[in-house]
């Protein structure tokens, strides 16, 4: 996650506005601060998004309830279950797993769609309502607007995915016993290592869906459709599924947008397996810049005629 | 980008052979050489399609231009896009707020957007700019509960959230009610009364000849007039009507005297009065013997040289 706010950090200061009458920096950065925080609050504020979080946080409740009501009373599943994630069979003895399956099973498709929303509306939805004309006469700047509009996206992805892992872990602690924390691997870590590993987890899909979130800000600056950018992100991210999983696409998958998100259970195995996770982290702050790039060469290039 | 504006602080817009080529190869602004003191209330007419709004794009730096160049308020655009865009109010293409804000935080959501201000005045502020438009009372409303009218204030309101120099209003009547109609040339005298240019397009020339001081008249794409109200009035030359039988003998008369571009119809022949009175014209053709049923003076109306400049309408020109 970290490396992600990097690259914001980075692309700030390059944006190339040499402006002759620069303020003071500190008047510039609380007002810059100022338009992210109203940025943030009407993101957050808004009906449409706060009920996408709503849902989002309905799933790892039905998941839980769901296999509550499965699991074989008594404890200790025996032997290790052929299709899903490994760890679905370790949920009977720890609730922390919920937490787990639950981002396994979300990463899917409704964190995407959640990401996707909010990313594809950014820069098109404000064009769609025609309200780009007048934050960019106000003047909010072209790279400004672009890099709230992204770090309000980040934040966005975050609170999905933390909001998902979190309800988890309550659902997790309510239905199921926890506990010291039974890894893959075999080994077993106190409650509290076990928590980090989530905490590692969730802040290494928040910079997975930070990258998709770079993807849907160009798109956004290609359309004043914002349903339409939403739509191609959506679609984007299930063909780089689908040929992720086509045996015959192995040489291009490691590539994919999507392909590393499931590459956080090397944090469920002791030792951590570090390169995957590297390359993993990698492959995300290349999305994220190098669409950032794309969504500023448009945006600072093109005519706004909506 | 070749020419560039004339530097010169008097002028609250200038451009120099701005030209706006759309991708399609339309060009929808062709070489407009625009000229707008400070302190005045320039109307900037023409019909609908002639350019007018892709000229405001390009002031306000939201479109580039093709070639040419534009300063506002001495700062060249789009490049000072930033650096000047904080001191001029704009209203272009109608009102678009967010529907699920109410007035306030709409106006809330542009003045966070706005280096060049103080968070600590925003209260004040939009307080004040909603009261200026009478919508204090919707404050709370949602933006998409608003009547048409009630979205055009808010736009208004939001061009006067911040003290400016320049205030660029495009349409800014469309869709209101001859009420409202009324209450935006109020304001734009207010505020021009208190030395902000004020850069007011539309399409009724009846709509801006009581508030300009200037106008400039755009016809596909072309500025076709530029200048003070009345030296536009002065191009409107009067003519003399004379109905009479002796249409050949009354033509000679005015050859006479001097008559510029005789007309002659069936029963009358119309000329250019010129610097002539028309008694002398009249004590003229009763001397000749001549039989004069009907003598008349025309003026053509402001709207009708408007529309001998823009053209008829219902053809598109382009």
């Amino acid at each position: 996650m970290s490396n992600v706010e990097l690259t914001n950090a980075d692309l700030t200061s390059v944006q190339p506005t040499g402006r002759a009458d620069r303020p003071e920096s500190a008047g510039t950065v609380r007002a810059n601060l100022r338009f992210f925080t109203n940025e943030l609050r009407v993101t957050f504020f808004r009906r449409r998004n706060q009920l996408l979080l709503l849902v989002a946080a309905l799933f790892p409740l039905l998941i839980g309830i769901g296999l509550k009501a499965a699991a074989p009373h008594g404890g200790g599943g025996n032997g290790p279950g052929s299709g899903g994630a490994a760890f679905f069979n370790q949920l009977a003895g720890n609730g922390v797993f919920l937490s787990f399956i639950a981002l396994s099973l979300l990463l899917i498709l409704v964190l995407p769609v959640v990401v996707a929303v909010v990313a594809g509306d950014s820069i098109a939805g404000e064009a769609g309502y025609g309200t780009l004309r007048y934050l960019l006469t106000v003047p909010a700047g072209r790279t400004r607007l672009l890099v709230v509009k992204y770090a309000t996206i980040v934040v966005w992805c975050m609170a999905a995915v933390f909001i998902v892992s979190a309800v988890a872990l309550v659902v997790g602690a309510a239905l199921f016993p926890v506990g010291s924390v039974t890894l893959l691997s075999g080994d077993t870590v106190s409650l509290g290592a076990g928590l980090l590993r989530v905490l590692w987890v969730t802040l290494y899909l928040c910079a997975a869906m930070a990258a998709i979130g770079a993807i849907g800000l160009a798109i956004s600056t290609f359309t004043e459709h914002s349903i339409g950018a939403i739509a191609a992100l959506m679609i984007l991210v299930v063909a780089s599924e689908v040929v992720d999983n086509i045996p015959q696409f192995a040489t291009v998958a490691p590539y994919l947008p999507t392909h590393w998100w499931n590459s956080f259970d090397a944090l469920l195995r002791t030792p951590i397996d570090t390169t995957t996770l590297e390359h993993g982290l990698l492959s995300f702050v290349v999305y994220a810049v190098l669409f950032f790039l794309i969504a500023w060469a448009r945006f600072t290039s093109s005519d706004v005629t909506s | 980008m070749t020419a560039t504006a004339p530097e010169s602080p008097e002028l609250a817009i200038a451009s120099s052979g701005l030209t706006k080529r759309f991708r399609g190869g339309q060009l929808a602004v062709d070489q407009v050489d625009l000229a707008v003191p400070r302190g005045a209330v320039y109307g900037f007419l023409g019909p609908n399609g002639s350019g007018k709004t892709t000229t405001i794009r390009m002031l306000l730096g939201l479109a580039y231009p093709t070639s040419g160049s534009a300063q506002v308020l001495g700062v060249p655009m789009p490049e000072g896009a930033v650096r000047v865009l904080s001191r001029v109010g704009s209203l272009v293409e109608g009102p678009a707020f967010y529907p699920y804000l109410s007035g306030w935080d709409n106006l809330a959501r542009y003045d966070s957007a706005d280096a060049s201000v103080s968070a600590r005045t925003a209260r004040a502020r939009i307080g004040t700019a909603l009261d200026r438009v009478g919508l204090a009372a919707a404050a709370k409303k949602k933006f998409r509960n608003y009547s048409l009218g009630m979205k055009q204030r808010l736009a208004i309101a939001a061009a006067l959230l911040v003290e400016r120099d320049l205030i660029v209003l495009d349409e800014p009547t469309n869709g209101l009610d001859p009420q409202g109609t009324r209450e935006v040339r109020t304001l734009i005298r207010q505020i021009a009364a208190e030395g902000i240019t004020v850069f007011v397009s539309s399409h009724l020339l009846a709509e801006v000849e009581q508030v300009s001081s200037h106008v400039g008249v755009m016809r596909a794409g072309k500025l076709v007039f530029q200048g003070e109200l009345a030296a536009l009035r002065r191009t409107a030359a009067p003519r003399i009507a004379v109905r009479t039988p002796d249409l050949t003998a009354a033509a000679e008369v005015m050859k006479k005297l001097g008559l510029a571009d005789p007309v002659a119809g069936d029963d009358a022949i119309t000329a250019e009065l010129g610097d002539v009175q028309p008694e002398s014209v009249t004590a003229e053709l009763v001397h000749a013997g001549i039989a004069v049923r009907a003598l008349t003076v025309e003026s053509p109306s402001l709207e009708d040289l408007f529309v001998g400049l823009t053209g008829e309408g219902f053809d598109v020109e382009r």
